[in-house]
């Protein structure tokens, strides 16, 4: 009885083992606390990055781990900085709150369109959610009593962060703000991937037709961690929103939405950290390039783009955790070797 | 009235005929390899960027930089089909996206490198300009000689697809590219071939496209996804569908700026996910 029942822990192991915290994991959350003393001056740039990275998150639950391709994630991001920017533009400024109403309506939205998105896969799934995007893009666009059109939305005013902390010039408050959302998120995400409902998104993103032959509906599924990811997407521009007091049209916009697939695959899809590791990168190597010459920045991104897809088809984590696995295999091989026999 | 509705169905027919030559050769090579190559346009900015050159540069005539830009749009793309798109045949779609986005920047930042990001001014020959009055409706000389030029070039295609040993085989590798290698046909030749013949076409409406629309290094995302619109509403691989979708399109596309511009390409974009949502293979696709 007590043998077969550790013979159950042990074929269970394999799944329980990632969900515990490693030190490297949390060593990387201690390292995000670095720029409040060592890059002060950067600090309204972290905060940019925590809100990208919160962004890709929301991206990797639908494409990395689900199998969801999308050129029209930004739609959700844009709908929760509108959402956010309008309420404080029209007298309520509290953050907090903000971030929820937005969030709610990024999700309400999102359920509404995973309705469609589960239906379709291939080539009609990439134009259908392409085309989703522009939609709302158009719409924005053309509503500029609401949204401000291309001129953006103007006379966004936040109050303080729960009562006393205010915005300042140097982002203090918008990176601890975007950190700790972008912590708290994180978390539930983690925890999302690690329960039996994100290993059975894994199955469908392998292979869609047979999961629910086993007791996974497939549908059922990718309409819940859709809505999930808009959820987060939404809570992504609503930081962007409220820590910039501004939404323009570009938060909508086809660029956005090809930028943070750019920065997910270059992190290694699929993984929970790539999409922050690859919103570290873009964003800091844009924000030193951009002063050179910000018309060929997306040169090198090409370039990048390239590199990734025939080089390193998992990312750079993805190539990472190869590395280290052959690494570390020959290396096990070759003190094998040593020991006589 | 009447005469303004003839006008505009003939604007955006002749629009489409321009998006028809563009996106066609995406359609098949899509239909054929399941390559998803959003790169095209990329080889249609090139068409049209080494049309502008010989134009202004050299001082061409307008019709003999056609087929160099048809020549120079295929020559690059065999040269990328054999160092980067044949190694992602058998990836998913996302990796070849990926790909191709990233060739897409590299080509726009490119030709604002090269070009800068102005429009690119050009000089029509004296013969294809000015328009010509026929029952009260302004027909402009350029358009016509488009809609010759598209419906010459969809007469070829069907007809070689249809009657030449090389359209049977590209054919059969659409239908079923198992079964076409099973028969012994060369498939990856003949999928070559076909990208080089689809891309030069696409260099060709790139050259075609100038007077049209402009050429800036905005031209290879722009028209993608016009062309992406044509190929997935018209069904892959199927050069009537891409016909009827791309003239559908830029009918749609002029009448909607002419008659509700307040709209924009609203319109568009909701006719294609209509589209999409309710026929996801295409209207004349069979997958």
């Amino acid at each position: 009885m007590s043998a077969a029942l550790e013979g159950l822990a042990e074929r269970y192991l394999h799944l329980e083992r990632p969900t515990r915290w490693r030190k490297s994991e949390i060593a990387f959350w201690i390292a995000t606390l670095l720029p409040f003393f060592l890059f002060e001056s950067y600090l309204s740039l972290a905060s940019q990055v925590a809100i990208t990275a919160l962004f890709a998150l929301s991206l990797d639950l639908i494409l990395g781990y689900a199998g969801i391709v999308s050129l029209g994630h930004a739609a959700f991001f844009g709908l929760g900085a509108y959402a956010a920017g309008l309420i404080a533009k029209h007298g309520w400024g509290e953050p907090l709150s903000g971030l929820v109403m937005a969030a709610a309506l990024a999700g309400v939205v999102g359920y509404a369109a995973s309705f469609i998105i589960a239906r379709f896969r291939h080539l009609a799934l990439i134009m259908i959610t392409l085309g989703l995007g522009l939609l709302l893009y158009e719409a924005a666009n053309s509503a500029s009593w609401l949204t401000g059109g291309a001129d953006g939305l103007q006379g966004v005013r936040m109050w303080p962060l729960l009562g006393y902390f205010k915005f300042d010039l140097f982002g203090f408050t918008a990176y601890t703000y975007s950190l700790a959302v972008l912590f708290l998120v994180f978390l539930v995400a983690r925890r999302l991937i690690h329960s039996p409902f994100g290993l059975s998104l894994r199955g469908i993103r392998e292979n869609p037709v047979r999961m629910p032959a086993i007791g996974a509906p497939s549908h059922a599924h990718i309409r819940k961690i859709y809505s999930i990811s808009a959820v987060m997407a939404g809570m992504a521009g609503a930081l962007l929103a409220q820590t910039t007091s501004t939404v323009s049209l570009e938060a909508l916009g086809f660029q956005r939405s090809a930028d943070v697939l750019v920065i997910l695959i270059l992190g290694g899809a699929g993984r929970l950290y790539g999409g922050i590791l690859g919103a570290i990168i873009y964003m800091v190597a844009r924000d030193q390039f951009s002063g050179v010459n910000p018309q060929y920045w997306y040169f090198w991104i090409g370039l990048l783009l390239i590199a990734v897809v025939t080089l390193l088809p998992n990312g750079i984590l993805g190539g990472l955790a190869q590395w280290t696995s052959r690494w570390s295999s020959r290396w096990s091989s070759s003190s094998r070797r040593g020991t006589p026999p | 009235m009447l005469a303004s509705l003839v006008g505009v169905l003939f604007d955006g027919f002749a629009y489409g005929m321009l998006l028809f030559v563009l996106s066609v050769g995406l359609s098949v090579t899509l239909g054929m390899m399941n390559f998803v190559n959003l790169a095209h346009c990329s080889f249609a900015m090139l068409g049209g960027y080494i049309a502008v050159t010989l134009m202004n540069a050299l001082a061409w005539p307008f019709f003999a930089t056609l087929p160099v830009a048809f020549v120079a749009a295929a020559a690059a793309s065999v040269v990328l089909e054999r160092a980067l798109y044949r190694r992602l045949y058998r990836a998913s779609d996302l990796d070849q996206c990926l790909l191709t986005i990233g060739i897409v920047f590299v080509s726009i930042a490119s030709a604002a490198y090269i070009y800068g990001t102005i429009q690119q001014p050009v000089q029509m020959p004296p013969y294809l300009r000015g328009s010509v009055v026929f029952l009260g409706v302004n027909f402009a000389v350029y358009r016509l000689f488009l809609v010759g030029t598209a419906l010459a070039i969809t007469f070829v295609l069907v007809a070689s697809l249809e009657y030449t040993r090389f359209g049977a085989q590209v054919r059969a590798a659409v239908d079923n590219q198992r079964m076409a290698r099973g028969l012994g046909i060369n498939v990856q030749r003949t999928f070559a071939i076909t990208f080089a013949l689809g891309s030069g076409l696409a260099g060709l409406g790139g050259a075609l496209a100038i007077e049209m629309v402009g050429l800036d290094p905005g031209f290879a995302f722009s028209f993608l996804i016009y062309v992406l619109i044509v190929v997935s509403v018209g069904g892959l691989g199927s050069i009537g569908g891409s016909f009827a979708a791309a003239s559908l399109l830029g009918i749609s596309d002029v009448a909607g700026k002419y008659y509700v511009p307040q709209l924009g390409a609203f319109l568009i974009y909701l006719v294609m996910v209509g589209l999409l949502m309710w026929r996801p293979a295409g209207l004349f696709g069979k997958r």
